[in-house]
């Protein structure tokens, strides 16, 4: 980490900062791919969306890239103590933004699908809600760079807003739906769109908690705050008696 | 080409060789010891206990002081003038590094195997029975099966047994260490001390060594001191980490190796030691 004394061997520190390297780069690209996704919904952008969901393939391919590298690293380096958590981190961090990315690509299809609706909804929420996932998604891939645990502990308490967001959401398109039938398509695209959101959220979290772990090899409590109420609208009596 | 064999299924041991104290009850309590070699103090205040039939490993760099405290634990130090022990090394509740102690009891209790093999250029079979013979009056018959038993727990009975009376320099470096460890443990140790017993061997005779580690663990109490960290990782229970003297920290090998409570600790074991 920053403040540790180099390694003895020049080459393993070259490694581990070039996997660090790695992540930022693929963090990058998965951040654009959150934010351009969202524009392309907000703005209705057919163009921009296309461009995500062509752009999904280069993230898969740079995970693939970090678990080589990492694996690689495992294999020659056989790393212990917080060069060990931190190669660790890295070989998970890449899944969850890997998944980040998908989430963004589903998001960014979605947004053409609704373009092509003859109504218009108001997104004012879905923007504020792409908004906060985006900034803690930058924050958790930053604390990764920085190897803070302060921010990771402050993302991984942000995500209560996102899930608070998500119910509001929820909420609001089930009243569209019910007022108007043939909103339903565009509302149920749309409940996916605010869904992918908040499985962002989650996947941020996820990162924030890996990266704690790396610092301080120390995990943080199995039950983080949630908000995610949705699940209390799930029919309790499918037989309907 | 050498044949290398598979290590020998476990033979059972005589009744009477297996301790009956209670496992996971520290055999050796090690209480504020300091040790001097003449002026120069190379142990301060270390306190640790090693578990009965648990395997720790000790490591840190050149120096720091755990060969010494595995010298102290056979008294091996009094050979020289001018070293001494002051604190407490209990084993099996005895301070041993007390006056009045008869030392060749004690290192009949506490076996020493070192970083080189060091066979007595005599057969085979002489070099197990030689701290036998010391120690206990047996028949013809009891001292075959003491030696075949010492032998197969030390994983060399099937690669000897044809050929007991032959010279021990003609076995390989790895053989002549399980030796050394057959001829050790002939004799029914309370406590097995293993000074780097694999830097000079190749990778498969140091995992068979490994290997019998853990073996020997359901019956002996084994101190290891290594350099090699992944060894360290694979055969101890607990592991301490000396530097400049000290006891720096003590745990248990996972979570040593993943997350260090000392700074130090983490240092060296990820080769940042400057």
């Amino acid at each position: 980490m920053p403040d540790e004394p180099k390694h003895i061997v020049a080459s393993f520190e070259a490694d581990l900062k070039k996997l660090r390297d790695m992540i930022a780069v693929m963090g990058g690209l998965v951040e654009r791919a959150v934010a351009d996704s969202a524009t392309a919904l907000l703005e209705h952008d057919a163009a921009l969306a296309a461009n995500v969901i062509e752009h999904d393939p280069k993230i898969d391919a740079e995970e693939r890239a970090i678990e080589q590298f990492a694996v690689r690293l495992l294999a020659l380096r056989q790393p212990v103590a917080d060069d060990l958590r931190q190669v660790i981190q890295a070989l998970k961090v890449v899944t969850d933004l890997e998944r980040v990315g998908d989430y963004a690509a589903n998001i960014a299809k979605r947004s053409i699908v609704i373009n092509q609706a003859s109504s218009r909804f108001a997104l004012s929420s879905l923007g504020q809600m792409a908004a906060l996932v985006q900034q803690n998604l930058k924050s958790s891939i930053d604390a990764v760079g920085e190897a803070d645990p302060q921010k990771a502990i402050s993302v991984w308490r942000a995500d209560q807003a996102v899930d608070d967001l998500y119910n509001t959401i929820f909420r609001e398109l089930i009243t569209y739906m019910m007022e108007d039938a043939r909103s339903i398509t565009a509302c149920t695209h749309l409940l996916f769109i605010a869904k992918n959101l908040e499985r962002i959220g989650d996947h941020t979290t996820n990162i924030a908690e890996l990266t704690y772990y790396a610092v301080t090899g120390e995990s943080l409590p199995e039950f983080r705050p949630k908000g995610d109420q949705t699940s209390a609208y799930i029919h309790a009596n499918p037989t309907g008696q | 080409m050498e044949i290398v064999s598979p290590i020998m299924p476990e033979a059972a041991p005589p009744e009477t060789l297996s301790p009956k104290t209670p496992i996971s009850a520290a055999r050796v309590s090690i209480r504020n010891l300091d040790f001097f070699y003449g002026t120069n103090q190379a142990l301060r205040n270390i306190n640790i206990d090693f578990p009965d039939r648990q395997t720790t490993a000790m490591i840190g760099p050149s120096g720091c002081g755990k060969s010494t405290l595995l010298r102290v634990l056979n008294r091996m130090y009094d050979l020289y003038p001018g070293q001494r022990a002051e604190g407490q090394v209990l084993i099996s509740g005895e301070n041993i590094i007390g006056p009045g102690l008869n030392l060749n009891l004690l290192r009949r209790r506490v076996g020493m195997v070192f970083q080189k093999p060091t066979p007595f250029p005599k057969s085979i079979y002489e070099n197990v029975v030689f701290g036998v013979r010391l120690h206990e009056k047996l028949s013809k018959t009891e001292m075959d099966e003491r030696v075949e038993w010492a032998l197969t727990r030390a994983a060399l009975w099937g690669e000897v047994k044809d050929r007991l009376h032959a010279s021990a320099l003609g076995l390989s470096g790895g053989q002549q260490q399980r030796l050394c460890i057959a001829r050790s443990i002939a004799v029914r140790p309370e406590v097995l001390l293993l000074d780097e017993p694999t830097s000079a061997l190749d990778p498969i005779s140091t995992l068979k060594i490994e290997e019998l580690v853990d073996e020997l663990k359901r019956d002996f109490t084994i101190v290891i001191v290594t350099h090699n960290m992944q060894q360290a990782g694979r055969c101890a229970d607990q592991v301490a980490f000396f530097y400049l003297g000290e006891l720096v920290e003590a745990g248990p090998a996972t979570q040593l190796f993943t997350a260090p409570r000392e700074r130090k600790t983490q240092e060296y074991i990820t080769g940042r030691f400057g």
